[in-house]
């Protein structure tokens, strides 16, 4: 191997044009993972404060399967397993559609939301009942009195626990490397067969992932200083 | 469905306990209890130094280390693996195994995140301690060794466990630089049915599910005796006045 030389990659425009795909399917399975996630574990927590015994432990073990089996392995369920067992036209449409995208984005969606659920309902349940009373006595009814008063509050609690799990599932997102979905670690790994420049590429990968992931961790310490003025002023 | 799992499993058992073991390198659960048992034990005094370091007034040892779980702590693991798998060989001149790579990485890994743990655990404690051992003589390391740390550790116990847990789960990257664990073996078995994927991975997922399941519940109820015990003894010894004190020698 040669000196270092990060211009033999950066002004590349092939290893550059290969990056920004990698930047771009990652950012898709993120985004989609994280939404899919948000909206499930929405669901879930609603199930699980509703009346139904029934539907509160069939929450527990969604819970429990999703953060005590490996998320590689849960990928690979989903992508060597289910996917064989699915019925053909839909088999057909989803690998014209990028199946290793839309299976990283399940897998990971899925896993994340057992995560997201937890923490949003010990941020609610930190929320002392008396609130719930309070705004009930002031007029307020059961939702109203959810959306204005009890859910602020557990949303505010949970943020951190919340945050740290969009870093960890960005983290997770490189996982989809072993599907063989064409995110960022794929990239590196093509840039890296076909420059034999493996320190400068895994270099800047390292980077990429670092920048973003403190993005995420900066815009949540933005986030919970805006919730919580008081605190985040003086912290 | 079911007969199909009992089958495989009759017919694979072996090879998804230990690998290849007789007639090569040992794998499957075996290797990965192995890996993950043997990580963390090298990632812990790894992260107690890490711990120290960061707590140091001393600015160049602290700012690299602060700088290395950061790094860490941002980049995906498997991007850690992929280094490793490239600087290790290089450092060390020849040809290394997987299972070794992979150690490093974990430990390089988990040794940043419980750095984390131990570093909490000893703020945690709060000033009081470490100036009440330096009033009785004890040295910087003195007082570490024999009054902070040891309380901050026990403390950390159920931490430990679930990194211990989450150890496991990592164990499965090992996967895309080919470590003989039980993810591997799995495939193999995978690879020569060929027509059976979703059980073969079904029974890898129920495998990981018991064993983490029962050592998270193992982790939780020794995280429920240590917090009885820490409060048990408070209520036992320490009495109104001495809570009133206490505030007081807690103020920062």
């Amino acid at each position: 191997m040669n000196g270092f030389d990060l211009s033999a990659i950066l002004s590349n425009p092939e290893f550059v044009s290969m990056l920004f795909h990698g930047i771009e399917a990652t950012f898709i399975i993120y985004v989609g993972s994280w939404s899919l996630a948000m909206s499930l574990a929405i669901l879930l927590l609603g199930i699980r404060f509703s009346p139904l015994p029934v539907g509160n432990s069939l929450v527990a073990a969604y819970v429990s399967y999703h953060r005590n089996v490996p998320t590689l392995v849960q990928l690979m369920l989903w992508y060597f397993g289910i996917f064989t067992l699915m019925p053909d036209w839909l088999t057909g449409w989803l690998a014209s559609h990028n199946a290793e995208v839309i299976f990283a984005i399940i897998g990971l969606g899925l896993c994340q939301a057992a995560y997201f659920s937890e923490d949003l309902r010990s941020g609610l349940r930190a929320v002392s009942p008396g609130q719930m009373e309070a705004a009930k006595a002031l007029g307020h009814g059961y939702v109203s009195a959810m959306r204005f008063v009890v859910m602020p509050q557990g949303v505010r609690n949970a943020l951190p626990p919340l945050v740290n799990h969009s870093v960890s599932l960005f983290k997770n997102s490189s996982l989809a490397l072993v599907i063989g979905a064409p995110e960022l670690t794929h990239a590196i790994k093509e840039i890296e067969n076909l420059s034999f420049r493996t320190f400068e590429i895994y270099l800047v990968g390292t980077l990429i992932y670092l920048f973003i992931s403190l993005l995420i961790m900066a815009g949540g310490a933005y986030l919970s200083m805006r919730a919580n003025p008081a605190v985040g002023g003086h912290a | 469905m079911i007969t199909d799992l009992i089958a495989i499993i009759r017919d694979y058992w072996l090879l998804l306990l230990i690998g290849q073991y007789p007639n090569g390198p040992l794998g499957g659960l075996a290797n990965t209890l192995i890996l993950s048992a043997l990580s963390i034990a090298l990632a812990f005094p790894v992260s107690i130094l890490l711990a120290l370091a960061r707590l140091s007034k001393w600015t160049p040892l602290r700012w690299p280390v602060t700088m290395l779980v950061y790094v860490t702590r941002g980049v995906p693991l498997l991007m850690l693996i992929l280094w490793c798998y490239f600087v290790v060989p290089l450092v060390t001149g020849t040809d290394v195994p997987s299972f070794v790579i992979m150690l490093t990485t974990l430990v390089v890994y988990q040794g940043a995140f419980l750095s984390e743990v131990v570093r909490a655990g000893i703020v945690s404690l709060g000033h009081g301690q470490m100036d009440a051992a330096r009033a009785l003589g004890h040295s910087y390391l003195g007082a570490m060794r024999f009054v902070i740390l040891p309380q901050a550790l026990y403390n950390m116990i159920p931490s430990i466990l679930s990194t211990f847990v989450s150890t496991i789960k990592d164990t499965t990257l090992g996967y895309v630089i080919n470590v003989p664990d039980l993810t591997f073996a799995a495939s193999q078995v995978n690879n020569q049915l060929l027509t059976q994927p979703f059980q073969v991975f079904l029974i890898l997922a129920l495998v990981y599910y018991a064993l983490c399941w029962s050592l998270t519940h193992v982790a939780n109820r020794i995280e429920r005796r240590i917090a009885r015990r820490r409060a048990g003894t408070v209520s036992a010894t320490i009495s109104e006045t001495a809570q009133a004190t206490k505030m007081i020698t807690e103020q920062p």
